[in-house]
């Protein structure tokens, strides 16, 4: 047993509104750049729908993931190493431009400098590889809210493989939001395929990266993930993905896409697995079962035996308690309600899904019956094969038992609380019906619908102190009170009373001066209140301070003394 | 031997090789984000999808010709047998073949990044200058074997070009061997010699990545959280554009 933990993401699908902040604020971070311009590291698809990019789900068209061959053995779906070589000059399954779609802008100048005429000016779309005119008939949400759906629906590759068809006709569609990161997949077909060795998996944390240094641009990530997570910068030459914010993470906060959630459903914490296990697991014979041999691999973070082997691996007691107290931990194994999106693809993906019960919920109480009863809603999860089938498409292979078990348990939360709320007896007929106790499904809905900030993100920080302890070594002279106190480190800085000296970003430290960037805000800020709301920029004015009463300080300059104006 | 013949093929030849290493060296060292081979296949495929492939397999085989024609003398090869006649059936034959793949190959890339927009748009200055030289070495080379080695009665380079190269090498650079080579030769040569010494501030740096070390590798990569010198030690790199804060500009 080789125990490794695990930072990863569940996302409660039935909270999405589908309103993009995510992706916009992930955009915001890391993707607004040239070369990048195309690439979402997060995205939120419509479902049914196409996806980004366009059918990326098709695995016989794009070869992504992993394929047990003839032997039994795990290979990439694409080829084996020598096939990859061979093909090194040409990646014959590599997505065009135009498969996520040709990134543009406005000509924004035209609305402003157009001479006087008849018409209003208009500020046509221009394309920024070429900055020709653009006719735009592709992009990254072309089929949001299954806009144009009849066209493109029917492309879908989840529709494709379902044995009803379904007619994307109004009264008997159904839909919902699937927000897509990178994986940070256990077996991760992209680290596999890259010919350079520059995509790696952290061994602290699983995080999935590229090393920018490292890549050579062969492309063969791009085309070997499934999911179609990992992007090509055209500018730069290199590959570049979802970093499930590291920085971030490290300094035990929630990825960007997560702390601007509107609907509050992304949960991110530690799950502790097997690191031996992965490997037989991912080669099991029937797709279907890959699910089960994924929870299979996942260790429990109580058990005594799995503390003493993770604690000989070299992990800290805050890292095991941090696994202890995951929401991801609970609701993978505790509640089994969140499944892994395309188990199939055998790349052991760690982001997380609960399915939605909204579907089956608006038919419920569109036809005019009681939506939160426990027993209606079990019997049209039952009955409603279309939603079902679909969601097993995404989550179990197709495997429509996994999708119910999950979709029955939020049923039976739904009608148990709402006796608990309407303050009835609560009936705990339903909770033992799905194999839970009243006790447990509380906490399921403590967990999931309060969705407290602290119950979400249960994140340890990464362990620097040793690197920082050694880096502060060579000049322990500098420190105050030592010989070389006084210098530009010196803690005489302006919040108590000091010269305001060159001191970093968020104020004097002692040891080497540091270059203040967001992997060390923590360490360099410490626990002073006063130098986390002090402005970066000193003569600026943080109205963070003030309590809004009276005019802060240094908003305005120093009233003249009485008499003295002129 | 006039003052040319020194400039030509010692000085210059020596130079270029001290450029290539010395320039590969730096670059490797201080320029390791820049060092890719800047593939513009998202852009365009239908042409790459042939263009590339025959480019690359086949400037692979004219390689390994060149290897075996000017480094292996040619006494060692006729010690296994090999007699001119062999070797020269086989040069020529072998080596039209590659130098067709090649060469359409390589008129397939550059039309295609003449003529498609997208890639054009992207082609940097270094990529025009590598691409004359590296189209003058191959168009050159290849005239010279269609001139001599095809339709004339065939030159034995192995009696002057390849023991100059070699001469250089084991530094004692014999430059009369190259005086009375046919001008084709020699124009191939001095082509190819500058090509050497832009090589490592082109995007031809990528040869020296290829990844062979895939073949023996595990599968999937591990790789601690590397932070050896203390949490923001590093000096920014290229990459990201940093943005300055507005006080430390106005200091400057």
């Amino acid at each position: 047993m080789r125990v490794m933990a695990q930072m990863s993401m569940i996302m409660n699908l039935d909270k999405c509104i589908g309103c993009h902040t995510c992706s916009v604020t992930c955009k915001q971070v890391w993707t607004n750049r040239t070369g990048v311009e195309y690439a979402w590291f997060n995205n939120v698809e419509t479902r049914p729908g196409l996806g980004y990019p366009r059918e990326y789900e098709n695995q016989d068209k794009w070869k992504g993931g992993w394929v047990r061959n003839s032997r039994g053995r795990l290979q990439l779906k694409a080829g084996g190493r020598l096939k990859k070589l061979s093909q090194i000059f040409n990646n014959p399954n590599l997505p065009q431009i135009d498969d996520y779609y040709e990134p543009w802008t406005y000509d924004y100048d035209m609305l402003t400098t157009a001479p006087a005429g008849t018409q209003s000016p208009v500020a046509r779309p221009k394309s920024l590889l070429t900055g020709q005119d653009i006719d735009i008939k592709w992009s990254g949400n072309w089929d949001d809210d299954l806009g144009g759906s009849q066209e493109t629906a029917a492309q879908d590759p989840i529709l494709a493989t379902m044995s009803e068809k379904v007619k994307m006709e109004f009264e008997e569609t159904f839909m919902f939001y699937l927000p897509r990161i990178c994986e940070h997949c256990l077996n991760p077909a992209c680290v596999a395929a890259c010919p350079s060795g520059a995509m790696y998996k952290r061994e602290e944390d699983g995080i999935v990266l590229v090393d920018e240094d490292g890549c050579r641009g062969w492309r063969m990530c791009v085309s070997a993930c499934p999911y179609k997570k990992v992007y090509f910068n055209h500018k730069t030459g290199k590959a570049e993905k979802c970093t499930l914010c590291y920085p971030l993470i490290e300094q035990g906060k929630p990825t960007i896409c997560s702390e601007t959630c509107v609907g509050r459903l992304r949960y991110l914490g530690l799950m502790l697995y097997d690191a031996d296990a992965v490997l037989e697991a991912a080669s099991i014979e029937n797709d279907q079962d890959l699910l089960n041999a994924q929870r299979a691999c996942f260790l429990d973070p109580f058990d005594p035996e799995v503390i003493a082997a993770a604690k000989a691996e070299g992990m800290a007691d805050d890292w095991i308690e941090a696994a202890q107290n995951s929401p991801i931990y609970k609701l993978i194994t505790e509640y089994e309600v969140a499944l892994p999106l395309h188990p199939e693809y055998r790349t052991m993906p760690m982001v997380w899904y609960i399915p939605p019960l909204s579907p089956v919920v608006d038919v419920v109480s569109n036809s005019g019956n009681d939506g939160e009863d426990a027993r209606t809603l079990f019997a049209a999860i039952d009955k409603l094969r279309i939603p079902v089938e679909y969601l097993a498409g995404l989550f179990s292979a197709g495997d429509v038992v996994p999708v119910e078990l999950s979709l029955r348990k939020l049923a039976a939360m739904r009608a148990y609380m709402r006796d608990i709320n309407l303050g009835n007896e609560p009936d705990e007929r339903i909770p033992n019906a799905v194999g839970m106790t009243g006790e447990s499904m509380q906490a399921m809905y403590r967990l999931l619908a309060i969705a407290k900030y602290e119950d979400r993100y249960v994140i340890p920080k990464a362990h620097v102190e040793t690197a920082r302890e050694l880096d502060e070594l060579g000049c322990s002279l500098d420190n105050d009170g030592g010989p070389g106190m006084g210098g530009p480190n010196s803690h005489a800085g302006p919040h108590n009373g000091g010269d305001a000296g060159p001191a970093g970003p968020y104020g004097n430290t002692p040891g080497m001066p540091l270059n203040g960037t967001v992997y060390n805000y923590n360490e360099m800020v410490g626990d002073s209140p006063i130098i986390k709301t002090r402005p970066t920029t000193s003569g600026r004015v943080n109205l963070l301070n003030w309590n809004g009463s009276g005019a802060p300080t240094g908003m305005f300059p120093p009233r003249p003394a009485a008499g003295s104006l002129a | 031997m006039t003052a040319w013949d020194y400039l030509l093929w010692v000085a210059f030849p020596y130079a270029a090789f001290g450029v290539f290493v010395v320039g590969h060296l730096l670059r490797y060292r201080y320029d390791q984000f820049g060092w890719t081979s800047r593939s513009s296949q998202t852009y365009e495929n239908r042409l790459l999808r042939w263009g590339s492939p025959m480019f690359h397999y086949g400037i692979l085989m004219v390689i390994g010709g060149h290897a075996v024609g000017l480094f292996i003398p040619k006494q060692w090869l006729e010690f296994f047998g090999v007699t001119e006649h062999l070797y020269h059936l086989g040069a020529t034959w072998l080596g039209s073949f590659a130098a067709v793949l090649t060469v359409a190959g390589l008129a397939i890339l550059i039309y295609r990044r003449r003529l498609t927009k997208r890639v054009l748009l992207v082609t940097t200055v270094m990529d025009k200058v590598m691409y004359v030289f590296l189209a003058g070495t191959i168009t050159f080379g290849t005239t010279a074997t269609v001139l001599y080695q095809i339709f004339g009665g065939g030159y034995d380079y192995r009696g002057s070009i390849s023991p100059w190269i070699r001469s250089l090498f084991s530094f004692q650079p014999d430059p009369s061997l190259m005086s009375d080579v046919p001008f084709f030769f020699q124009l191939h040569v001095l082509t190819a010699v500058t090509l050497f010494l832009l090589w490592p501030f082109t995007r031809l740096v990528h040869v020296f990545s290829a990844p062979l070390g895939y073949l023996v590798r595990p599968y999937v990569v591990y790789r601690s959280r590397d932070n050896p010198h203390g949490a923001g030690a590093r000096p920014p790199r290229r990459g990201w554009e940093k943005s300055e804060r507005p006080l430390e500009r106005s200091r400057k």
